[in-house]
């Protein structure tokens, strides 16, 4: 088992009279990808400014490497790099320039800091636009860019706060392709998001936050298991579903609920191979069909499961 | 060190590619002190402005003539010669400050009245509400013309006619006994007098010699002002420019402008994920703000050394002391920067800031004297905006420019901006540690 880099330790944080971080624990080991989902205002990126020494904590400690975080503290910055929700660049300075200062606030300087920006540039594939302002690039560019400023100083741990807000796929697709290089490198990641999709990509632990709390601290598979369904098996009918027909569905062996919503019906199933017999049983009755389709659960139907709403509500 | 520097660097990088900013910050002001400088006596080679005056010439007597012709020799007035109606008009719309109508008979009844103060002449004067001020310097000087040449008809050498009316009136009149006893006697004694020099004047021309006394030897008659000024520019240093003053004051408001930009971009990093990036990098709190604080001044001082080289090269502005310039520049250029952090620390939003700071920023450069010599101030107020730190820098900068003083005349301003300084600065730094530790 890798060794621990990060500890948070019942972590909290007020503002006023509202909670925002209360009693939240996780680690993240030396390589591990942690996922920090919830939905917005859950406390994400509460707990991250306080990792990155940004916020002073009410209770609680961090630990990097077995050192505790403080506010300001120097070396602990050092070994982490921050990618902010926002991108953090300035528009009128070059590419390359703002790789510079960025990497001057490090300490960088010299050939060291040039040959850092250009390896970099060349890992977020934005060589050939060194010379260019951000404010002339696409929202996908810029994300990259903003990731590349973090980069610098060759962190331990990147966490990145929501970083494809506002990205078309192909660029999402082209950040993630940064990230798991990124993985493959041994660094380690907290990625928060609420997008599910982008964290099952990435993310081999899950940390879920819901009202400043940790829901679950668990591996995507544990989650997984933890689930009443595996399987959903989506069915649209020629006509609007009954409740005698709801109500024999559930009745059915492996079926774990029915939701009807006019002619679709969402069978949720406790295994992939038992849809054969549910759309045999409803040949069987005679309802025509007009469409089917089958499903893994996804860590939305997690969330929903552990706090009875949606991650983006 | 490494940080600092690239911080400093980027704000002056990001400052020079800014054209929006340099046009604001460099070009405005020039624009304005040009227009303000040439409003308030232009360069060194400007004489002193005339006061426009209308003069209504009803009166053709050898006294109106006289009052007239003085008025047109005053080097302090220029004359134009008018219709009572046209007058009327032209003061009213404002295009003339003052008019002066000298009635019919007024030279005569004016020296009639001369001393026994009966029948004195009405001198209808009209003036322009909006530019008072004219009015009292144009009665002193009329006032001035009208004693001389009243007084030289009443003590005529060769002619006692006036005299005699004036016995006249006095006779006339309903004086006190003694005093008309008296005025009665002091016209007799004149008018005797005047008639023993009418006579010698005819004696003298009869034998055909130059006449020894009197108007025979040239001397005007009657009472004139009894000195003489002789007018030194003792405030104007090594040569007086008007445009000095004006490139102090608009170069202090802009500047403070610059100040406020600054500000506001802090404020906006903050909103923005750029403040948490520079403060998740292994840097202080105060290396950030020390880095903004001193590219910032940089800015400012640099601003105002282009703004008194283009003063000296374009409208001959003279520094007396280089030195104390510098110093001065460097203090403001201090506070400039200062007075941005307080901004960004007190600022809750950048668009309320902005209003906010603009505003005060406008009531100290005006009370502060850069937009008029704060010596137009009433007394009070010239006391009470010595705690305003533009006034002392306005100051500082006419010192070592137009008033021509040495270095020492810089210390005073700059010890009290660089006090201006340490006070904003440390309450920004407060204000911002603060906010960190909640």
């Amino acid at each position: 088992m890798a060794a621990v880099l990060l500890s948070v330790n019942q972590l909290s944080k007020s503002y006023g009279a509202r909670k925002a971080v209360d009693g939240v624990s996780f680690q993240v080991q030396q390589g591990q990808t942690v996922g920090l989902i919830g939905p917005n205002g859950a406390g994400k990126s509460t707990t991250v400014s306080m990792i990155c020494g940004l916020l002073r904590s009410d209770s609680g400690s961090i630990l990097l490497n077995g050192a505790p975080i403080t506010q300001g503290a120097n070396s602990a910055k050092r070994l982490i790099g921050y990618v902010p929700q926002d991108l953090a660049l300035y528009d009128d300075l070059s590419s390359l320039e703002n790789l510079k200062l960025f990497g001057a606030l490090y300490g960088l300087r010299g050939a060291a800091l040039k040959q850092r920006c250009e390896e970099v540039l060349a890992l977020v594939n934005l060589s050939d636009r060194a010379k260019d302002e951000p404010a002339t690039f696409s929202g996908g560019m810029k994300r990259r860019l903003n990731i590349a400023a973090a980069l610098l100083h060759a962190p331990q741990l990147l966490i990145l706060d929501e970083p494809t807000v506002g990205v078309d796929p192909q660029s999402r697709n082209a950040i993630f392709d940064t990230l798991e290089a990124l993985q493959a490198q041994g660094c380690a990641l907290i990625y928060t998001s609420h997008y599910m999709e982008e964290v099952e990509r990435l993310a081999d632990h899950l940390v879920i936050i819901d009202h400043g709390k940790v829901l679950a601290d668990e591996s995507p598979a544990a989650l997984y298991q933890r689930l009443p369904a595996q399987a959903a098996l989506q069915v649209e009918l020629a006509s609007p579903a009954g409740a005698e027909l709801v109500a024999a569905l559930s009745a059915r062996p492996g079926v774990s609920s029915v939701q009807a919503s006019g002619q679709q019906l969402t069978i949720a199933l406790g295994a992939a191979e038992q849809a054969a017999s549910v759309l045999g049983w409803l040949a069987a009755q005679g309802i025509p069909l007009l469409h089917f389709a089958t499903a893994k659960t996804s860590l939305e139907n997690i969330f929903l499961n552990l706090t009875g709403r949606s991650l983006r509500d | 060190m490494t940080a600092l520097i690239a911080l400093i660097r980027k704000d002056l990088i990001l400052y020079l590619r800014d054209k929006r900013a340099l046009l604001m910050h460099l070009l405005m002001p020039v624009v304005l002190a040009a227009f303000f400088g040439s409003l308030f006596g232009g360069g060194s080679e400007a004489r002193t402005s005339k006061v426009d005056v209308g003069l209504v010439m009803l009166d053709q007597s050898p006294v109106g003539q006289q009052i007239a012709a003085g008025l047109q020799a005053d080097s302090a007035l220029k004359i134009s010669l008018l219709s009572e109606d046209e007058a009327r008009t032209l003061v009213r719309k404002g295009k003339l400050p003052v008019a002066v109508v000298i009635p019919a008979g007024f030279g005569k009844r004016a020296s009639d009245a001369l001393f026994s103060g009966i029948d004195k002449p009405t001198l209808p004067v009209f003036y322009d509400p909006s530019q008072s001020t004219m009015l009292a310097m144009v009665k002193g000087l009329l006032t001035q013309q009208v004693m001389q040449a009243s007084s030289a008809a009443a003590f005529s050498f060769t002619d006692s006619s006036s005299t005699s009316e004036q016995l006249q009136q006095v006779a006339a009149s309903d004086l006190k006994a003694s005093d008309k006893a008296q005025l009665t006697e002091f016209l007799g004694s004149l008018k005797k007098y005047q008639d023993q020099r009418a006579a010698d004047v005819a004696q003298h021309k009869s034998d055909a010699t130059a006449g020894s006394s009197g108007k025979a030897d040239g001397k005007p008659g009657g009472m004139s002002v009894p000195f003489t000024t002789q007018d030194e520019a003792l405030s104007s240093g090594p040569r007086y420019n008007g445009y000095a003053h004006s490139f102090a004051g608009m170069g202090v408001q802009f500047i403070l402008f610059m100040g406020i930009d600054m500000g506001i971009g802090i404020l906006l990093a903050r909103r923005t994920g750029i403040w948490n990036r520079l403060l998740a990098a292994p840097v202080t709190l105060t290396t950030v703000l020390l880095g903004r604080g001193i590219s910032g001044a940089i800015i400012a001082m640099g601003l105002m050394c282009a703004l008194f080289a283009c003063a000296m090269l374009i409208f001959k502005v003279t520094i007396s002391t280089f030195a104390g310039f510098l110093l001065l520049a460097l203090s403001f250029a201090l506070m400039t920067a200062a007075f941005g952090l307080l901004i960004a620390a007190f600022g809750r939003t950048p668009e309320a800031a902005r209003g906010m700071a603009v505003f005060a920023t406008m009531i100290m450069v005006m009370l502060g004297g850069a937009w008029v010599p704060s010596f137009i101030f009433p007394e009070w107020m010239q006391q009470v905006t010595l705690v305003i730190p533009t006034r002392w820098a306005v100051d500082g900068f006419d010192a070592v420019s137009w008033r021509g003083l040495g270095l020492d005349a810089a210390f005073a301003p700059s010890a009290v901006l660089l006090g201006f300084t340490l006070v904003f600065a440390a309450l920004a730094i407060w204000k911002f540690r603060r906010e960190q530790q909640q």
